[in-house]
């Protein structure tokens, strides 16, 4: 594996209700890697993510993103590094209009003028989605606002962009279209996702969570083959019993 | 901008109002309406005059007057208040059309509906030419504390979102034979409330993960981009500007 950018070690987290959601994480991933994270609901993974960047602070083990060990004093500097792109796209896109939205992130980290213009101009060509610079979010499409979430996120010129369940509630041709835009972008991408088909076609390594810890990492076609470990951990309907008649 | 989604209350158009910088606009507005409100009711003759300079400038933004007319009603459930003042009023009796009513009540009735009427319209005129994050962007740029501008944009934001998630669980109520007919039968809908409360508050939280996620450090950063010209000011400012000249003349001749 080349240089990991994301190092994960003997994470742990238990959330305020007392449920245990990660227990003793151990992951890394290398540059220009694209890891599909797979796992039955409540597997931990949006968890995991959470801790990627910072916003969730871990109880025991460490995270290091682009050997910064994270902690307050490298929280800004990993957030940056770390694109999250999160589930709901109305959670992500919050000003009025979506070169505001995409302004967000870089303006934040002290860009200005022609710079940040710069910056909001090469994340939406990124995404193919220049022509919406002027709209509101909420007069989007679903697929058009995933696009723009991406986009925010590029904008700040991370190291690792971190999907959660990108193509949820997708029609097929929004998440073919949605696989090829990902597929074009050359960066690390973490992508949480329990649809399998995208897994395939977008990530050559797959690691699979169930009970906050993980159970395989492998290649992807490899463990996709193996029926028994996916029906194990609710990733696949188990093969339907032959009929006796 | 915003092609086909625009807003109920702006009418998509080209015009040298349109044109102008949203920060010239909201400080033009509301000094007129300064304006109007400080004129003395007895000067008939200046509030009509005020009346002639919206017109105008509705003509200048191609903004139909049914268009204003139909948002005018909003103010209704105001001024009808006022249509009673001069029947429970005091005072010096008149007679109107056979009905004795009381002359200050009339002169309060009309100086109410006036005003309002006026104020209610310049603002359907500003909305009528200005985008609502254009408004927004003009708040801030007048240097409105960015706690309100973030604030009122992030209830434009969610509003519809809100709303939206309101009339799915009532949807979700009414599949399951929910049939409200009485004020009692309510208290389902009243509940509901409280859900979209909790949810909306889930939202937020998540709203702010994700502001924490692009580097949010409590400050919203400015992204007003450019400011006016004085010439755009001067174009705004004449508006008012002959307004508040109205005004004062009232005053005099009083």
């Amino acid at each position: 594996m080349t240089t990991p950018v994301i190092e994960v070690s003997g994470l742990s987290y238990t959330y305020p209700d007392g449920r245990r959601a990660l227990d003793g994480i151990d992951l890394a991933v290398g540059a220009g890697e694209r890891v599909a994270l797979l796992g039955p609901n409540g597997a931990g993974k949006t968890t995991l993510a959470l801790h990627i960047n910072g916003i969730l602070e871990a109880e025991a083990g460490s995270v290091r993103v682009a050997d910064l060990l994270l902690g307050d004093e490298t929280m800004a500097e990993i957030r940056r590094r770390v694109g999250l792109v999160f589930q709901d796209a109305n959670d992500q896109l919050f000003m009025p209009t979506v070169a505001q939205d995409v302004a967000f992130g870089p303006a934040n980290l002290g860009f200005n003028g022609a710079a940040l213009e710069q910056r909001v101009q090469v994340a939406l060509g990124a995404v193919e989605a220049e022509e919406l610079a002027d709209r509101a979010p909420h007069h989007l499409s679903g697929g058009e606002r995933r696009r723009i979430a991406i986009a925010t996120v590029l904008a700040m010129e991370p190291d690792v962009l971190v999907l959660d369940e990108p193509a949820a509630g997708f029609d097929p041709v929004g998440r073919a279209e949605l696989i090829a835009t990902l597929s074009k972008l050359d960066i690390t991408q973490v992508v949480i996702t329990h649809d399998l088909g995208l897994a395939r076609s977008l990530c050559p390594r797959s690691v699979i969570m169930d009970g906050g810890r993980i159970v395989a990492d492998g290649s992807t076609a490899v463990l996709l083959g193996d029926r028994g470990l996916l029906s194990r951990h609710r990733l696949e309907v188990p093969a339907p019993t032959r009929r006796s008649n | 901008m915003g092609a086909g989604h625009a807003h109920a209350l702006y009418v998509h158009g080209h015009t040298a109002i349109h044109r102008l910088p949203p920060e010239t606009k909201v400080a033009s507005a509301l000094a007129f309406i300064v304006a109007v409100a400080i004129t003395p009711r007895e000067a008939i003759w200046a509030f009509g005059l005020y009346a002639m300079m919206l017109i105008t400038v509705a003509r200048i933004a191609r903004v139909d007057g049914r268009f204003v007319a139909a948002r005018l009603v909003t103010i209704l459930p105001f001024v009808l208040f006022a249509f009673l003042i001069p029947f429970i009023g005091g005072g010096e009796r008149v007679e109107i059309m056979g009905v004795a009513v009381s002359r200050s009540g009339v002169w309060a009735m009309w100086n109410i509906v006036a005003k309002a009427t006026l104020g209610a319209t310049s603002s359907i005129l500003l909305a009528a030419s200005t985008e609502v994050p254009e408004i927004l962007r003009g708040m801030q740029r007048l240097r409105v504390p960015t706690l309100i501008t973030a604030v009122a944009t992030f209830m434009i934001r969610y509003l519809e979102l809100t709303a939206e998630e309101f009339t799915r669980m009532r949807t979700a109520m009414v599949a399951r034979g929910y049939n409200p007919r009485w004020l009692g039968d309510n208290r389902p809908l009243a509940s509901s409330a409280g859900t979209l409360f909790i949810r909306s508050y889930e939202r937020g939280e998540r709203v702010h993960a994700a502001m924490l996620a692009r580097g949010f450090t409590g400050e919203m950063p400015d992204l007003s981009g450019e400011r006016a010209s004085r010439g755009q000011w001067l174009a705004a400012a004449s508006i008012p500007g002959i307004a508040l000249f109205i005004a004062a003349l009232a005053w005099w001749t009083r």
